[in-house]
């Protein structure tokens, strides 16, 4: 069993950060940050092409995550291949050792750097999802039986903060019915609104093995919080942290960020709000150990 | 309808570098409604390739440019300024062009882009509702397609994007999944929402697309 598998299944706290492949051959800040993390946390995702920006490949940093012996959180968007090319990929991501998958539709490809690429979609989530439980059944999406199943832990994404709530919400609910195994949240900084959501969720996976993490974006400046309120879809930075990183000296911003970041996370497992949280320091991942630090989960 | 945007002066010009006599194409359906091939277009045009210093033999806007035999029997009845022509420039969709492609063997220009199927909100405004996919699921949408106008194509429920109701990838358009989503509910019909429906079926229709129905005719006919 994979280690982040193990730990969602201990009933511990599960935290995870999350590593973005760089543009280019030169890797070595990224495995600094894998080298840094890898041993902190109980994952790490790697994200693919994240926001249609093409980047070093998922698939080959997962696997140098595995073999520097940390684990990794496998992410699979549907915007760049087919599903032969995606299953392929999970069978060669098996393969390499890679146990956890992160199913994802992905952003569209008019956000990205390659505007002009055709788009796929010929999977998107749910069905990404399905056929990963698919693949752990033994079969492959056509039906034919694999020669040896897989054996993948089912990741998911969920947008607590969508507006409307109400389809995000039945969408989340098809992603529990379709077999995910666990959730990571879209970014989310308002506690209280996130614990009505938690409660909500808890009631729809009753019965059910299903973890959640809560997603957590560390503010760097207040100008980051606004822009996140106003330009990206789904995340909803509430007034009073607006303040808060207001409150201090521009050069005091990030360690303010930080310390908001730990104080969710402290909240999310003091209070039993979710299963656990997944990191994302974009770029900035030399500070999580010192928010682990602050949250004391280290 | 085709929705078809016409090409710049500048590119038709090009395509017609090195020839003077253009025979112009229009169509009296779907050009005719985008303003793109109509009888105005064509005279326009016509009147923009005189100052280019080309010579244009003959307009026809044809009752349907995408009809092959229509557009052959155009030209047997031009005959003479189809001779003539060097070129030919046709203000119809990319069906339309190709029709014409059947009709001569001379040079054939595209005028336009052709852009989507389209419904006509009202005189001048489009919107894509239906990308032709071969198996029609509106049943199970509320009659709002998410094949088409989903910019991702879901069909499971919205993507983390939808923001406000509209699409992350333009806000100037509704997100679909909204749009379904309420239709179902006011229908009392949200558990089609619920359903998990698999990826489509792409090959439903075989492209290039083709249909012999005259086999089935026949049949009919015996029967
Ligand atoms: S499902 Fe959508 S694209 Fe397919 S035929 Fe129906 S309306 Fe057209
Ligand atoms: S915002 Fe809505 S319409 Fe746009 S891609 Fe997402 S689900 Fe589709």
């Amino acid at each position: 069993m994979s280690k982040y598998r193990e730990a969602c299944a201990s009933g511990k706290f599960v935290v995870s950060g999350e590593i973005g492949p760089p543009k280019g051959t030169d890797v070595e800040a990224m495995v600094h940050h894998i080298d840094l993390l890898k041993d902190l946390v109980d994952g790490l995702n790697v994200t693919d092409n994240q926001s249609a920006v093409m980047r070093l490949g998922s698939m080959a940093v997962s696997h140098e995550i595995v073999t520097r012996g940390g684990d990794a959180i496998y992410q699979v968007t549907c915007r760049d291949r087919n599903r032969l090319a995606i299953q392929n990929d999970l069978l060669s991501a098996h393969f390499l050792g890679i146990r956890n998958v992160l199913a994802l539709t992905g952003d569209h490809v008019s956000v990205g750097d390659h505007k002009d690429a055709k788009e796929v979609y010929d999977f998107e989530s749910v069905q990404l999802i399905q056929a990963i439980k698919r693949m752990n059944e033994g079969f492959d999406w056509a039906g034919n039986e694999l020669q040896g199943a897989t054996d993948f832990f089912i990741g998911a994404v969920v947008t607590p903060e969508s507006d409307p709530i109400e389809p995000q919400k039945l969408k989340f609910e098809k992603k529990v019915a379709a077999g995910a195994q666990f959730f990571q949240t879209q970014a989310v900084y308002d506690m209280d609104n996130f614990q009505r959501f938690m409660e909500y969720a808890r009631g729809v996976t009753e019965g059910k093995d299903v973890k959640i993490m809560a997603g957590l974006v560390v503010l760097t400046s207040v100008g980051m919080a606004k822009y996140m309120n106003k330009f990206v879809p789904g995340v909803f930075v509430p007034d009073d942290l607006l303040e808060e990183m207001a409150s201090v000296p521009k050069e005091e911003a990030l360690h303010k960020g930080m310390e908001i970041c730990a104080r969710h996370i402290r909240f999310c497992r003091d209070n039993k709000v979710c299963d656990g949280v997944h990191i994302m320091a974009i770029g900035k991942e030399e500070i999580v150990p010192d928010i682990l630090r602050m949250a004391e989960i280290i | 309808m085709i929705i078809s945007m016409q090409k710049p002066l500048e590119e038709i010009l090009e395509s017609l570098a090195g020839e003077t006599n253009v025979y112009i194409v229009g169509c009296g359906e779907c050009a005719t409604v985008t303003q793109t091939g109509g009888e105005e277009q064509v005279a326009e045009m016509k009147a923009r390739l005189e100052e280019a210093g080309k010579k244009v033999v003959a307009t026809d806007v044809a009752h349907a440019a995408c009809h092959e035999l229509d557009m052959k029997r155009i030209f047997r009845q031009n005959k003479d300024a189809a001779t003539a022509a060097d070129a030919f420039l046709v203000l119809s969709c990319g069906a339309g062009a190709q029709s014409v492609r059947e009709g001569t063997s001379k040079h054939v220009v595209p005028g336009t882009n052709s852009l989507f199927v389209g419904n006509v909100k009202r005189q001048m405004v489009f919107e894509e509702k239906c990308s032709l996919c071969g198996e029609c699921l509106l049943d199970e949408y509320g009659t709002i397609c998410p094949v088409t106008r989903c910019a991702k194509g879901i069909l499971n429920g919205p993507c983390g994007g939808t923001n406000n109701g509209k699409c992350e990838v333009d806000s100037e358009k509704d997100c679909a999944w909204v749009l379904i989503y309420n239709q179902l509910k006011s229908e009392e019909k949200l558990d089609k929402f619920m359903t998990i429906h698999g990826p489509k079926r792409w090959n439903a229709v075989q492209r290039p697309g083709r249909i012999d129905g005259r086999a089935a005719d026949e049949e009919k006919g015996a029967a």
